[in-house]
């Protein structure tokens, strides 16, 4: 027997690196789980196992960068409230309701101005502004949408929108929504993929036949028209969406992959151990195949947000939710004041929220991929 | 019905003892299913009516090919599989229940009195679980004690496997431990709620030889202490014979020899089991091998005509086995039982 | 079949004429950890017509040398010194062109696990024609390579008319004699036999193997076979090398290892394995576990677990040393073991 004593006892285990027979930190001595509580031990335990995945997914650089991106977000989000509390006026920076522009005044000429910068044709003004403009009057015209002005009393470092509103202050409010949302709609897709599939690969027969006909109905139905329908239909708050965006992705494709990883864990021996224990179908169930099916599911959590946060967009950008502010609605304003196809002349109505969007699917997928090596140890990099 | 298709009168029992398990007809069909809607019409004869008796402390090995359906046999006394015909009696202290019929609450009761030790010990424990986990499930599903009561039994029984200190393997976790270590962890997991039976299926075909022999030890050792009775499955003869009383040979769903072990191997009756006997190598090479000739290739198990299960490749079968069924377990000498109708010109 | 393994044992080996030598061959694998010492300093002669056994547990290095003669090793394994020569033609000379020109035709393999070793979605029959059209393009017609296979399917007790049939359709013992006769089909001088028969049962274990001594007998190849099943070993093969932790501490004719066993690992192998003939003889189990081998014991590899370890073993590895009649044992301690043997059993 290999000698166990904790004085030489290298880290290698503490590690993960499955070392047969190595030494390892001794957590208790007998009788110890009197006086140390089991949950410590177990804490413990997971602190480990923590480390031990961090020192895989530490190795994956797209992984790494994806959650850099992440935490940026995540800067991002938690800036915006103390932001709005201490330097940004709320009457001004308010990512729905602030306004302010530059405004310019011109004096009403006939014909051609002579000055394009203090004047301006009577026919345009009229046209534009009021048809009741006379010759000789000094108007003034605020600048909207306006370009990023770094000084100034209120800077706006991306510029306003046609509304006159803060472009950063809209960009960073949405970030907390985009990631509430994403949380709710990878939550929900992961619960109710684990426990479809696990329940249809142990029970199999018509439970497994219902549950997987369901699923192929989900997955037929287009995902995006579907959620078009229902926003039309009834009112759509970010929970709801959220949620709706999970069920549909967690019963559909998700499920059906986790149903597969459940089966080939349900053959196992220890499965038939617990059986063989007295378990029951639920303690089977919760306690050995969704542990083991658990890291997948993460996977596809990560996966999952990716996909909600794009599906948000799309859903805001034809104004079907019932939300103040979103990347969505940012873009949405920009068409629908005109500006979706000004090219580049007006690039901050677009690109902030463009790139955001397309930055935070990207910080999850990125992060998915990393994982994915850590769970599937054939594609671990030797 | 004729006279050959009734239960042999004389039990392949071991004499004097009231039996722990007593076996009859037990019988396992799959069905092929032809469709949804169309009752199926061909089955696999898994297991077909066979016959035995364990007694208390004693260890039956089961042997024989894969797919002779020693396997299923295993599971359907641990009701990991139900048996579509049979009974199983089990009689252990104040219990006795026909346990091929109890249903729901009274298998988790069941299930206190039997285990089972499994073939591969890298898939037998649930790789995020610590070993106290894996050790103290059976107590925990069964409600047996408090936290700390356990952790006391689990390190009793992890020193009594061999595995010390006790301290330092409690909470680990499987991947940390070698073959031979977990196969004990599985072994202590067997024995932790004092069961009176347990299946044994291959549990030390993945271990490498040394290994092999101290788990080999240890199950015996803890079988005579604890008076464990073991149904212990295995293809391999050789093990058997260190670790069985009496040896019941299968072929395709039939028990076609049973008998206690030096008997069966000293002088085999059945055409099958000397074929088997005779084809083991032996580690010896002053030693030869007189090799019994069977035609090759296992017969299917699907709708088995009535006559006997080994027809196809017995060198010996004659006019009386195509006309009769299946030949039925008759004892031929001290509790050593042969179905086969021509034991005597054979022999 | 009325061949029986004794009638084989005319069979002559000619000791003058080695066919594979392998010389003081060291091997590591990579891994982040370290490198794991998986093959130190091993040395044998395989002759022409020879049945040479290599045995050992899992992890003892015997499946590393079988895909080294092979030069098949997985891209982290590290040849550090020694040569491997085919012919007197050292195999790490060659280039990975030579090596596959040589491959089927040289050496052949009959590898574990016969299921993957066919491609399931092509025929039998066409899997071996194309070992032939490699080999033997331009020399053999189509008629020629059918004549030719149907000569090997009958060779190995195959009907040849499951040429034409797909693996699926062959049970396990089919398909291994399938393999066997793939691995004959270009005539090679030395097949290398990896578990040839782990998978199966014992009939047909048994027929396998008879079918293998059968057709070395009948064309004169040597044939190394590697199993952790001493007794398939013991009943098939001329010489017997046992292995330990990436060393070969004995190696010598197979009756003459099995008769006095001198290493103390062959002696309690020998002494581990149960057999259903012969009194039934108590077992000595070995203590213990095989040695990590990223950080395998100083001096001879053993010594943790070995009864008879002195001082000596701890710091000084044994050479593999000639003790007559070409029976070598790597244990300082080699004459002892019969005493200590007899010590033991009381």
């Amino acid at each position: 027997m290999t000698t166990l004593d904790e004085g030489n006892a290298p880290k290698a285990a503490e590690l993960g690196v499955p070392t047969a027979g190595a030494p390892v930190k001794t957590l208790t001595h007998g009788g110890a789980l009197g006086r140390t509580p089991l949950w410590v031990i177990r804490l413990r335990l997971m602190r480990r196992s923590f480390a031990t995945t961090w020192g895989l997914f530490r190795q994956n650089k797209m992984g790494l960068f994806g959650l850099a991106l992440i935490l940026l977000f995540a800067a991002m989000a938690i800036a915006h409230p103390i932001l709005m509390a201490t330097v940004w006026d709320p009457a001004i920076y308010d990512p729905v309701n602030g306004y302010d522009a530059i405004v310019t005044e011109y004096t009403v000429v006939e014909g051609e101005p002579t000055d394009p910068a203090t004047q301006i044709s009577l026919e345009e003004a009229r046209l534009t502004l009021n048809p009741t403009i006379k010759v000789g009057d000094v108007i003034s015209v605020p600048t909207q949408p306006a370009p990023p002005t770094l000084t100034g009393e209120h800077p706006h470092f991306l510029g306003t929108d046609p509304r006159g509103r803060d472009i950063l202050s809209q960009l960073l409010y949405s970030t907390r929504a985009a990631f509430f949302l994403g949380m709710v709609a990878a939550t929900t897709t992961v619960l109710i993929a684990t426990t479809v599939g696990a329940i249809a690969a142990y029970f199999g027969g018509w439970i497994d036949g219902g549950l997987m006909r369901g699923a192929d109905l989900i997955l037929l139905m287009p995902l995006l028209p579907v959620l078009i329908l229902l926003s039309a239909t009834f009112e759509i708050t970010m929970v709801t969406l959220g949620v709706m965006i999970g069920i549909l992705s967690g019963f559909g494709g998700v499920a059906i992959v986790l149903k597969s990883q459940a089966l080939s864990i349900k053959v196992k021996a220890y499965i038939d151990a617990a059986r063989v224990a007295g378990g029951s179908d639920w303690h089977v169930i919760f306690r050995h195949i969704v542990p083991n099916v658990l890291p997948l599911s993460f996977l596809y959590m990560m996966f999952g947000v990716t996909e909600a946060i794009a599906i948000e967009a799309t859903l805001s950008f034809f104004g079907l939710l019932n939300v103040p502010m979103t990347w969505g609605i940012m873009i949405n304003n920009a068409q629908t004041n005109g500006y979706l196809l000004s090219g580049t002349s007006y690039w901050w109505l677009l690109f902030p929220a463009g790139l955001a969007v397309s930055f935070l699917c990207f910080a999850f997928f990125l992060v998915g991929r990393g994982m994915d090596e850590v769970v599937n140890p054939r594609l671990r990099a030797r | 019905m004729t006279a050959l298709e009734t239960p042999p009168s004389t039990d392949p029992q071991p004499r004097g003892k009231v039996p722990l398990l007593e076996i009859r007809d037990l019988e396992m069909k799959f069905p092929i299913s032809r469709g949804l809607f169309r009752a199926p019409v061909d089955f696999v004869h898994a297991v077909d009516g066979i016959n035995f008796e364990i007694a208390p402390g004693e260890s039956l090995g089961l042997v024989g090919e894969s797919g002779c359906g020693k396997s299923t046999t295993g599971r359907m006394l641990v009701k990991l599989a139900e048996p579509t015909g049979g009974s199983v009696m089990f009689r252990d202290k104040e219990y006795e229940r026909d346990v091929a019929k109890v249903k729901g609450r009274e298998v988790k009761e069941f299930r206190r009195r039997v285990q089972m030790i499994f073939q591969d010990p890298y898939e037998s424990m649930n790789p995020r679980r610590t070993i106290f986990d894996t050790v103290s499930e059976p107590l925990a599903v069964q409600k047996v004690g408090s936290i700390p009561e356990r952790e006391t039994r689990v390190l009793e029984l992890l020193r009594l496997v061999g595995l010390t200190p006790p301290e330092n393997f409690l909470f680990r976790y499987p991947h940390e431990l070698s073959g031979g270590q977990r196969q004990r962890v599985a072994i202590a997991r067997a024995l932790v709620m004092s069961p009176s039976f347990i299946v044994a299926d291959e549990p030390t075909s993945m271990l490498d030889v040394s290994i092999r022999i101290s788990i080999m030890e240890l199950m015996a050792g803890l079988a005579r202490e604890f008076q464990v009775s073991y149904l212990y499955i295995t293809h391999d003869l050789a093990v058997a014979r260190y670790m069985c009383d009496r040896i019941a040979v299968m072929y395709l769903g039939k028990i076609v020899e049973i008998g206690p072990t030096e008997e069966i191997l000293a002088r085999p009756k059945h055409p099958y089991t000397r074929a088997l006997l005779s084809a083991v190598p032996v580690p010896d090479p002053t030693i030869r091998r007189t090799p019994v000739e069977i035609k090759g290739g296992i017969s299917k198990a699907v709708n088995p005509p009535p006559e006997c299960r080994f027809i196809e490749r017995c060198p010996f079968a004659a006019e009386v086995c195509r006309t009769n069924p299946h030949p039925p377990l008759e004892e031929q000498g001290d509790r050593h039982f042969v179905a086969c109708y021509r034991v005597a010109e054979i022999g | 079949m009325t061949l029986s393994l004794q009638d084989l044992e005319s069979r002559e080996v000619d000791r003058t004429r080695p066919l594979l030598e392998v010389d003081r061959f060291v091997m590591h694998y990579k891994i982040k950890a370290g490198a794991v010492s998986a093959v130190d300093d091993v040395s044998f002669t395989i002759h022409e017509g020879e049945a040479v056994g290599l045995v050992g547990e899992s992890g003892c290095g015997k499946t590393s040398i079988a895909l080294s003669l092979l030069r098949l090793l997985p891209a982290n394994a590290q040849h550090i010194s020694g040569e491997i020569r085919l012919n007197g033609e050292n195999l790490f000379f060659l280039s990975p062109e030579e090596m596959r020109r040589r491959r089927w035709k040289e050496i052949a393999m009959v590898f574990q696990g016969a299921m993957n070793s066919w491609n399931p979605v092509y025929r039998v029959g066409d899997q071996i024609r194309e070992a032939l059209d490699t080999h033997y393009r331009g020399v053999m017609n189509y008629d020629e390579q059918r004549t030719h296979m149907e000569k090997l399917f009958s060779s190995v007790g195959l009907p040849p008319s499951m040429l034409d049939r797909y693996p699926h359709e062959f049970s396990g013992g089919m398909r291994q004699r399938a393999v066997i006769a793939m691995a004959l089909s270009c005539g090679p001088q030395l097949i290398i036999a990896d578990e040839p028969t782990t998978a199966l049962d014992v009939i047909v274990q048994d027929q396998i193997l008879k079918e293998l001594k059968r057709i070395q007998a009948d064309m004169g190849m040597s044939i190394v076979y590697i199993s952790h099943d001493i007794a398939v070993i013991a009943e098939v093969t001329d010489s017997l090398g046992v292995m330990y932790a990436g060393n070969l501490v004995e190696y010598g004719p197979t009756a003459q290892v099995f008769a006095r066993p001198r290493h103390p690992y062959a002696y309690l192998l020998l002494r581990s394995t149960p057999s259903i003939s012969g009194p039934r003889r108590q077992l000595a189990p070995l203590k213990g576990e095989p040695p990590d081998l990223l950080n395998p014991p100083t001096g001879c590899r053993f010594h943790p677990r070995c009864p008879f370890a002195t001082e000596r073993c701890v710091v000084e590895q044994p050479p593999l040393e000639d003790i007559g009649d070409g029976h070598r044992v790597a244990c300082w301690h080699h004459d002892e073991v019969p005493e200590l043997e007899a010590a033991l059993q009381r």
